[in-house]
């Protein structure tokens, strides 16, 4: 698969270390093979040189000339609703969620565990329940192998069929 | 990261050059033992060319005497005698004096200091003894500087114990205690072990004599159930009180990839 996010003017990339870590910045130009210039009129990042290997280059990419002025950067990047379009991704979400992740008290991770174990209990309970419905309808291992009392199909062989509805889930 | 550049150690503070004062000199140390000017520059400052080759008399300050003499009275004492203006010292002492040095300080005199983080009714999390893991509610420091924390004894079985707040973790959540009153009975001393006193020699077989095991005293049981209660109905009142029983009940443990250091609590 071809490369498809580059170095070059105009890339939106997070600045992923550094005192302005976790901010958006675009790239405005290039120095040398380990560092450019960025400027982000957006997200309060003045105008400064970053080493390449603090920046992870985003999707995002806005137009204008290198080496344009704060001024013309901040105009494009506007235009492109950068702001906007960075906070809908996956990615600004998932980091949302891992900070609201780190930042839970105690307690916090005590009322999730329990919540989830709650979600799971009622999921498996609508799992059984369906699996034991289509298992005595036939819709499951065939209308010859249908179980009368459980859920359980009368199989000679073992409990493979078992199995292979369990993986299904 | 780059090599940051060894900053030059800044020497010692110039002299303010707007408010000259007398007596301070115009030439000042830059740092590393370098001096703004130059000795020719200081030379011409000074003028010191207007006093090459002079010689100044050195003023004489007049000797004051030590001594005086005096006419003694009497035939054989020599009608005079030479006596100092300023009287010796009339005592010296033989040995050194004893300097009041300051008290040792003793263990009640130690400052007692509470983490910031722990305060009455705060949960902590156990991480010594018997009732490691468990999470308990904190309700004074005492006089010794350990915690008073109980379980309550009701939800996790943890009763009234003593704590070093070493072995602690103490967590955001709180539990509004303001109004329980703990029986002021329950001190330091009320923690003490109790020594018995050993058997007497001349009454039967020292070998027969067997260890008694720790019983709990129905006193203890008594404040047990005074302050559970207490602690009950504070919980009662908070607005997640089913999942704070709950929470309390339950022991703290680690899962993979869960660091204490990077947590928050």
């Amino acid at each position: 698969m071809p490369f498809r996010r580059f170095v070059e003017t105009g890339r939106i990339a997070l600045i992923a270390d550094g005192p302005q870590k976790g901010k958006l910045a675009s790239i405005v130009d290039i120095i040398d093979q380990t560092r450019v210039l960025i400027d982000g009129p957006g997200s309060n990042v003045p105008r400064q040189q970053v080493r390449l290997n603090q920046l992870h280059l985003t999707k995002f990419r806005v137009k204008f000339p290198y080496t344009a002025s704060t001024r013309i950067v901040r105009k494009a990047w506007k235009e492109a609703k950068i702001n906007e379009k960075w906070s809908d991704s996956m990615w600004a979400k998932k980091l949302e969620a891992k900070e609201k992740r780190a930042a839970l008290s105690d307690f916090d991770r005590f009322k999730l565990r329990r919540a989830r174990s709650m979600r799971n209990k009622i999921r498996s309970q609508a799992f059984f329940s369906i699996r034991k419905a289509s298992s005595r309808n036939g819709a499951l291992y065939g209308k010859k192998k249908m179980a009368k009392g459980g859920d359980k199909p009368k199989v000679k062989k073992g409990g493979k069929a078992e199995k292979t509805a369990a993986k299904k889930k | 990261m780059a090599p940051t550049e060894p900053k030059p150690a800044t020497g010692d503070k110039k002299p303010d050059e707007k408010k000259p004062k007398i007596g301070k000199p115009r030439n000042y140390d830059l740092g590393n033992g370098i001096y703004r000017f130059s000795r020719t520059r200081v030379y011409h400052k000074k003028a010191l060319y207007k006093f090459v080759g002079k010689k100044v008399a050195a003023t004489k300050k007049p000797v004051k005497a030590l001594t005086a003499v005096k006419p003694i009275g009497g035939e054989k004492n020599g009608e005079k005698r030479v006596v100092l203006l300023k009287k010796r010292r009339n005592y010296y002492p033989t040995e050194d004096k004893i300097s009041k040095r300051p008290a040792k300080k003793c263990f009640k005199q130690h400052k007692r200091s509470l983490r910031t983080s722990i305060k009455p009714g705060t949960i902590l999390i156990l991480l010594a003894g018997p009732h490691k893991g468990k999470r308990v509610v904190f309700l004074k420091q005492l006089y010794s500087g350990l915690l008073l924390i109980t379980g309550p004894f009701k939800i996790n079985a943890c009763p009234l114990r003593r704590i070093s707040q070493r072995y602690v973790i103490g967590t955001q959540t709180r539990i509004d205690i303001s109004g329980v009153k703990i029986p002021d009975t329950i001190d330091d001393t009320y923690f003490r072990r109790e020594r018995k006193k050993r058997a007497k020699k001349e009454e039967g077989d020292i070998f027969s004599t067997k260890k008694e095991s720790y019983k709990v005293s129905d006193q203890r049981k008594a404040d047990q159930k005074i302050v559970d209660k207490e602690i009950i109905g504070a919980i009662k009142k908070n607005p997640e009180r089913k999942l704070l029983y709950a929470y309390l009940a339950t022991m703290f443990g680690l899962r993979s990839s869960q660091y204490p250091h990077r947590m928050k609590f």
